[in-house]
């Protein structure tokens, strides 16, 4: 964390020839310098001169009804955007409600920048009305935090802030300003170059490492390329594609790394992990030279089953140091920037030659959904299969967390994004983000996979959708249980299921329509199908209710 | 395995909390910090020494060099290192037995720098071996009291880790 200087007498500022202006002001006109047209929150006393300098400065304010919510349209609209959403809360609670938000964003690289209000810089420590330690809390999730103790530093704070949270491994930096900081008068100076010593992150790979990977390429007989979120961050698709097909590479990609490669690539053999697919584990387990590019090796993804030299090269190529040979013993590593460096790996022109390799995963069942009766439940495998079949190519399908997710994952074949949070694994993630990824992108259709568990963590932001235009198209996998934990209780517990029973929760039909949101039910696939028509022919929002089997399980 | 971590940072509030922070989440034990202002007033020195093997210590140093403040982190060899603690260690002692302290501190090139009719207070500054070794001495009298910096350390010769820009 970082507390800023004493404050500038304004005397100072007036000498230097700068025009005071508030802190509030200085903040408005840091977001505006930084290209930010949209910000997500919730005003309340401690942020309230911020709000006031925001009403004048024609950045559009999407209000949502919790800040969690805030944070999650944030983080779906710099998923789509491609650089920092913005999001903001006040002090104590405001500040509390959104750290969900801010860990999820964090566990899965995503730039954001946080805006709190914080009591005034006078009282701090004094635990008064909505005071919370903001800053000191949430250092464990953020990537930088700053207490902003001068409103001559907003410039620089603002300026250092956004090159944080999109450069390097990206992720969110939270600004806390006190309530005096935003009122009191200054000089606004930004600098036009960030100048941290202790932060230059490395984008070029080093080329003795990358000769290394040429080398080890040459050598492969059981090669494959994992792909994780880092692909899609640095926005590497065509390196991947380039490297891949100039040497016939198999590659497999994690949960956050879907869309890294074209679904129906003959190279591609889906995603890894305990809910992946058989052929993409099998192409890891196997593998003798495996290139992981932009993943953490989480543990859910790949297991560290086998220790270096047990017959597998495991080349890690990481924006972050940190991250390589920390889950999984790696013999060669690269930092740098993901299309960076496999640019610069294609470059070497590496060549090599596996066909019996090929010919093995060929031979290897691909995934299909299990053939079944129609009615009286949707089948979700079929169901997700399906609604991707119907997704323009450059659709946003965005899946929240439970057995939905999974569903969704291993299902999923459109050739647009595919947005989850992989990392945290936060339910009711996928409606916020939603309406962030729609405002985003309002040209494109945005879908939301959820349960009726996660539907219910996060529906009060359907109110957000109606009130600010976002026509998001969401799907609810109803099964009237908190599906993967039953899941979990009956595998691992032999238990038939303890409070996970949703009974109670409302009518889906009766809640779009007290939203105003038209809503269609199907209890079968063929039903689904024509539902899945009419909800994406219309230029509205539209919650389509899934009648899933509470038996239906993932595994 | 200890090993020595000099970590130049930013001298700003907040630091010491998030670096004491990042060992306590991640699991890594800290045997000892010591934490100072460096020549350059913008830059404080923590010296960190760590418990764990190998790979630990990697990872330790990589977590560090990863956050923002952290300027820059070397694992110094202990070997090749002028390594100090300060210790200042109560000792109960009664007239008798002052004579045998005393003696004890005089061989291991301590200081007497504070006494009570039944306390002698030792001051030492040493290689943090021979701290130990001083305190195990002096274990049989009776400690009363002890406080120990942690280690400071500084490579030997000519070099010096030099700042970034």
């Amino acid at each position: 964390m970082e507390e800023t200087g004493k404050p500038h007498s304004a005397q100072a500022s007036r000498k230097k020839g700068a025009v005071p202006v508030s802190g509030a002001d200085a903040m408005t006109e840091s977001l505006r310098q930084e290209g930010v047209d949209t910000v997500f929150g919730i005003p309340g006393a401690a942020i309230a001169p911020f709000y006031d300098s925001l009403s004048r400065s024609g950045i559009r304010h999407i209000l949502t009804r919790t800040e969690q919510g805030a944070g999650h349209a944030a983080n779906g609209y710099a998923r789509i955007k491609g650089r920092p959403g913005v999001c903001i809360a006040t002090s104590g609670p405001g500040a509390t409600n959104l750290f969900t938000a801010l860990a999820t964003a964090y566990s899965d690289s995503i730039p954001l920048v946080a805006i709190t209000g914080q009591v005034d810089s006078g009282l701090l420590g004094r635990d008064v009305f909505q005071e919370v330690d903001t800053t000191g809390a949430a250092e464990p999730f953020t990537k930088y935090t700053y207490l902003v103790k001068s409103a001559g530093e907003i410039g620089r704070v603002f300026r250092e802030a956004f090159h944080i949270a999109s450069t390097g491994r990206m992720g969110p930096v939270l600004i806390d300003v006190p309530v005096d900081v935003q009122r009191e008068m200054a000089a606004f100076r930004r600098p036009s170059a960030v100048a941290i010593r202790g932060y230059k992150p490395k984008t070029e790979g080093h080329p003795l490492q990358i000769r290394k990977v040429a080398q080890a390429i040459g050598r492969a007989k059981r090669p494959v390329l994992c792909c994780g979120g880092g692909i899609l961050l640095s926005d590497a698709r065509q390196e991947v594609l380039r490297l891949c097909e100039a040497v016939s590479m198999p590659v497999v990609t994690t949960l956050m790394g879907i869309g890294s490669v074209p679904p129906d690539h003959p190279l591609h053999l889906g995603m890894v992990g305990i809910s992946g697919h058989r052929r993409a584990n099998y192409a890891v387990e196997h593998s003798d030279l495996l290139i992981i590019v932009g993943a953490r090796v989480g543990d859910r993804a790949i297991a560290a089953e086998k220790e270096p030299g047990e017959g597998r090269t495991v080349v890690h190529i990481d924006i972050d140091t940190a991250e390589i040979g920390k889950n999984l013993g790696t013999a060669i590593p690269i930092v740098g920037d993901a299309a960076r460096v496999l640019c610069q790996l294609a470059d070497i022109g590496p060549s090599g030659s596996w066909p019996d390799w090929l010919e093995e995963l060929r031979r290897l069942p691909g995934q299909t959904a299990a053939p079944g009766a129609d009615g009286p439940y949707v089948r979700p495998d079929a169901f997700v299969a399906m609604l991707c079949g119907k997704l323009p190519d450059d659709g946003i399908y965005i899946a929240d967390v439970g057995q939905n997710q999974i569903w969704s994952a291993r299902n999923y074949s459109g050739r647009g994004r595919f947005l989850t949070t992989g990392g945290m694994g936060t339910m009711g993630y996928s409606i916020p983000a939603a309406l962030g990824a729609k405002l985003a992108a309002p040209d494109k259709t945005v879908v939301a996979a959820c349960g009726d568990g996660a539907f219910q963590m996060t529906m009060n932001e359907l109110a957000s959708i109606r009130q600010h235009g976002a026509p998001v198209k969401l799907v609810v996998f109803r099964n009237r249980t908190l599906g993967l934990v039953r899941e979990i209780q009956h595998v691992d517990y032999g238990a038939a299921g303890f409070a996970v029973d949703l009974t109670g929760s409302p009518d889906i039909g009766r809640i779009a329509a007290a939203y105003d949101i038209p809503h269609g039910r199907a209890s079968g696939l063929a039903q689904a199908e024509a539902l899945v028509e009419e909800m994406l022919g219309g230029d509205g929002p539209y919650i389509l209710e899934l009648d899933i089997d509470p038996e239906e399980m993932t595994v | 395995m200890k090993a020595i971590l000099s970590v130049l940072v930013e001298n700003r509030a907040g630091v010491l909390a998030r670096t004491a922070g990042l060992f306590a989440r991640r699991g890594f034990n800290i045997a000892s910090l010591a934490v100072g202002e460096t020549h350059d007033p913008s830059v404080s020195r923590m010296t960190i020494v760590v418990e764990g093997d190998a790979p630990l210590i990697e990872q330790v140093s990589k977590q560090l060099n990863k956050q923002i403040d952290v300027i820059k982190v070397k694992t110094l060899d202990s070997e090749l290192s002028t390594r100090r603690e300060l210790a200042l260690i109560k000792v109960n002692a009664n007239p008798k037995a002052r004579g045998e302290i005393f003696d004890i501190a005089s061989i291991m090139k301590a200081s007497i720098v504070d006494m009570s009719p039944a306390t002698v207070t030792i001051e030492t500054c040493d290689r943090p071996e021979r701290v130990d070794l001083l305190l195990s001495m002096v274990e049989p009298y009776g400690v009363a009291e002890l406080a120990r910096t942690g280690m400071i350390a500084l490579e030997k010769g000519g070099e010096a880790i030099q700042l970034p820009e």
